[in-house]
């Protein structure tokens, strides 16, 4: 009987290759949207890791309060005693020290009198110490717009537009004019090595990365910095592995009473992340569920009109002594087929287009311009082709055919075998 | 079954609810057919011969009264049981041949035989036989599309008869056909009601027709008219 209905399938083109394209039209389009909305959640996520965030961060508890003032004269003290005991509690995640600082840039003339002077958002990072990861992970070297990567002390890179607007650049010499650990008055000159572009806008309006060392130097922060982030191996962000970690934390450096003890947050504690790391993590099921109820609602039209056309031949199964029942399973295992079949080409095509969506992107920074979210949005967004996105398609190309045959074939039990004589005399 | 009975009506009624009253289709209609009859239900639009053979078929049930068909009371059958029965005795000939345009002739013949769960040796050979006794083995690959009205019609025969059904009903089977190809196809019925003692019953207007039947059953307003064993005169 399967090699019977196999044949037909195949033979009436408007019986199979409709809800083909249909299946396989929405497939393409659930891979690819899951694909794509997944790259840009895991950017928006992983960059905010990256640069602000880490997957935790280590701060003092009144520092955690005060977030978003980068307040370092509660920043962390004794930082490389700390660090170690990090690195021996949490093996598998690696800790980073960083310094947000806020100040006023200075572009001197040859005279030294003030040429320009813009607002600029500081990062001290460890950019000189062997082994140290942190130029690569902020991608600086491939950022680079103009001069090189610095290379030793007092040198800094300023992002592209910045140093434009203050006309400087590569070799010249820039002043910050900042606030100490103590609440003094930090001037601390700095050579330009070099000038990035992050593809952020809101970074590439003003900022500094200077070495870590330096910005202690500067700000009067020896062996102190505001905020440690912890980086997972895997280099994704995810609620079950720095939930254990914040835990043992807690258990072990928390002290209620000390404002000063260090506290970690998780990265969807910090920056209103929770929203998009939740989101992310449902996206998968949402797109799917609307594909399912959007196709399903195609294909039972689809179904409807197979079942006007098809009938005379369910007419004449139901008198020669087909079972209701039969004849609905029997179309149910056709949609199967159908189903299996648009789903792998909807999935190859969906691959496929994530996979350029993945390589060549969207630049999206006209929509960024002015963001003020907490969220790095990257300014070219790309999609992400994960091992989910192999199978996921399944779910709404298979379901809605069933779900969509389902609901059309009830027809067949409302029909009369009573009246078979007359409707196929007709 | 009973004395060779094959089809036995008692009182047989049936009445359609037609708005807030009812229209009777059938009304005390007692009949007995034998097996190896060839006879049919002859009457105009109206009278009730398509509402009989639905109910003969199992594809209906009565209002009162009973239809027993093969031993097997059809007003008592679930939708289940009547299936098997339509499946396992009982073939059916349309005035629209109803073959499945998409299908191949051998596989139009070899349909009723997948319900019935036959070995594909067994199909081959069976819907084989069945091609032969309508003369289309040389079309079996061919599809409906390119057959003629009248090939078709012995296609659906073939489809009816594959089984080896102990009745086989037919309704205005000659209605979309000229002449000739009238008589060849009842030629080829009576052939198949001789040759293999399978019971026809049809329901018919057609003179045609009615000149090939041994018993004719005449219908008006739904009851028996007259039965007529005839002759053959045509």
């Amino acid at each position: 009987m399967i090699k019977f209905l196999l044949k037909g399938l195949f033979r009436d083109k408007s019986r199979s290759l409709l809800p083909l394209i249909v299946v396989a039209i929405g497939v393409m389009l659930a891979v690819f949207m899951r694909g794509y909305i997944n790259g840009i959640m895991v950017d928006m996520i992983e960059q905010t890791a990256r640069f602000n965030t880490g997957h935790v961060k280590v701060m003092t508890k009144a520092y955690s309060d005060n977030m978003s003032q980068a307040p370092n004269d509660l920043a962390l003290t004794n930082v490389s005693e700390l660090k170690k005991n990090l690195r021996n509690d949490f093996p598998d995640i690696e800790w980073v020290s960083r310094i947000k600082f806020g100040g006023l840039i200075d572009v001197p003339d040859e005279n030294g009198e003030t040429k320009s002077q813009g607002p600029a958002m500081g990062i001290g990072l460890d950019l000189f110490s062997p082994g140290s990861d942190e130029a690569r992970r902020l991608n600086l070297e491939r950022s680079l717009v103009r001069g090189s990567m610095p290379d030793s002390e007092g040198e800094v890179l300023l992002s592209e537009d910045f140093s434009r607007k203050l006309d400087t650049g590569p070799a010249k010499d820039v002043t910050l004019i900042g606030s100490t650990m103590n609440g003094g008055m930090a001037i601390f000159n700095f050579r330009v090595a070099g000038t990035v572009r992050f593809g952020n806008t809101g970074m590439d309006r003003g900022t500094v990365i200077a070495d870590l060392q330096d910005v202690q130097h500067a700000l009067n922060m020896d062996d102190a910095a505001g905020e440690i982030l912890g980086l997972f191996d895997s280099g994704y962000y995810e609620d079950e592995t720095a939930a254990p970690v914040v835990r043992k934390f807690e258990d072990k450096y928390t002290d209620e009473n000390d404002e000063y003890a260090p506290v970690m947050l998780r990265l969807r504690d910090q920056e209103g992340l929770s929203i998009y790391v939740d989101m992310s993590k449902s996206m998968g099921f949402i797109i799917t569920f609307i594909f399912i109820v959007a196709m399903s609602l195609v294909l039972w039209n689809a179904g409807l009109l197979g079942g006007l056309r098809r009938y005379g031949e369910i007419g004449i199964r139901l008198a020669i002594g087909e079972e209701k029942g039969h004849i609905y399973k029997t179309m149910i295992y056709e949609s199967v087929m159908i189903g299996f079949a648009g789903t792998i080409i909807g999935t190859a095509f969906g691959l496929g287009l994530s996979w350029l969506m993945q390589t060549y992107g969207l630049d999206i920074s006209e929509f960024t311009k002015n963001a003020t979210t907490g969220v790095m949005m990257p300014d070219v967004v790309r999609a992400r082709i994960t091992p989910p996105d192999f199978y996921i398609g399944f779910i709404p190309g298979v379901l809605s055919t069933v779900t969509g045959t389902m609901l059309a074939g009830i027809g067949i039990y409302k029909r009369k075998t009573a009246q078979l004589f007359k409707e196929l005399e007709t | 079954m009973q004395n060779n009975l094959i089809i036995k009506t008692e009182k047989l009624t049936k009445r359609f609810p037609m708005g807030k009253s009812e229209f009777t289709a059938l009304k005390d209609i007692d009949l007995e057919l034998i097996t190896g009859e060839f006879s049919g239900l002859i009457g105009p639009s109206g009278s009730g011969k398509t509402t009989l053979l639905n109910i003969i078929g199992s594809l209906d049930s009565p209002t009162e009264g009973q239809a027993i068909v093969m031993d097997q009371s059809v007003g008592q059958l679930s939708a289940k049981e009547a299936a098997r029965l339509r499946k396992q005795s009982l073939g059916f000939i349309f005035q629209t041949y109803n073959l499945l345009q998409v299908h191949t002739v051998f596989e139009n013949v070899e349909l009723p035989l997948l319900l019935l769960k036959y070995s594909s040796s067994e199909r081959k050979k069976m819907v084989y036989d069945a091609l032969d006794w309508v003369g289309l083995t040389d079309k079996i690959k061919q599809k409906p599309p390119q057959l003629s009205g009248g090939e078709c019609q012995r296609v659906a025969i073939a489809r009816a008869m594959v089984k080896k059904p102990s009745l086989v009903l037919a309704d205005e089977p000659t209605a979309n056909l000229d002449a000739a190809n009238s008589h060849n196809i009842l030629q080829t019925m009576e052939k198949l009601n001789e040759e293999l003692k399978t019971t026809f019953l049809f329901a018919t207007h057609d003179e045609k027709v009615i000149a090939y039947l041994k018993r004719k059953i005449y219908l008006r307003d739904g009851m028996i008219d007259k039965i007529e064993t005839a002759k053959n005169d045509k």
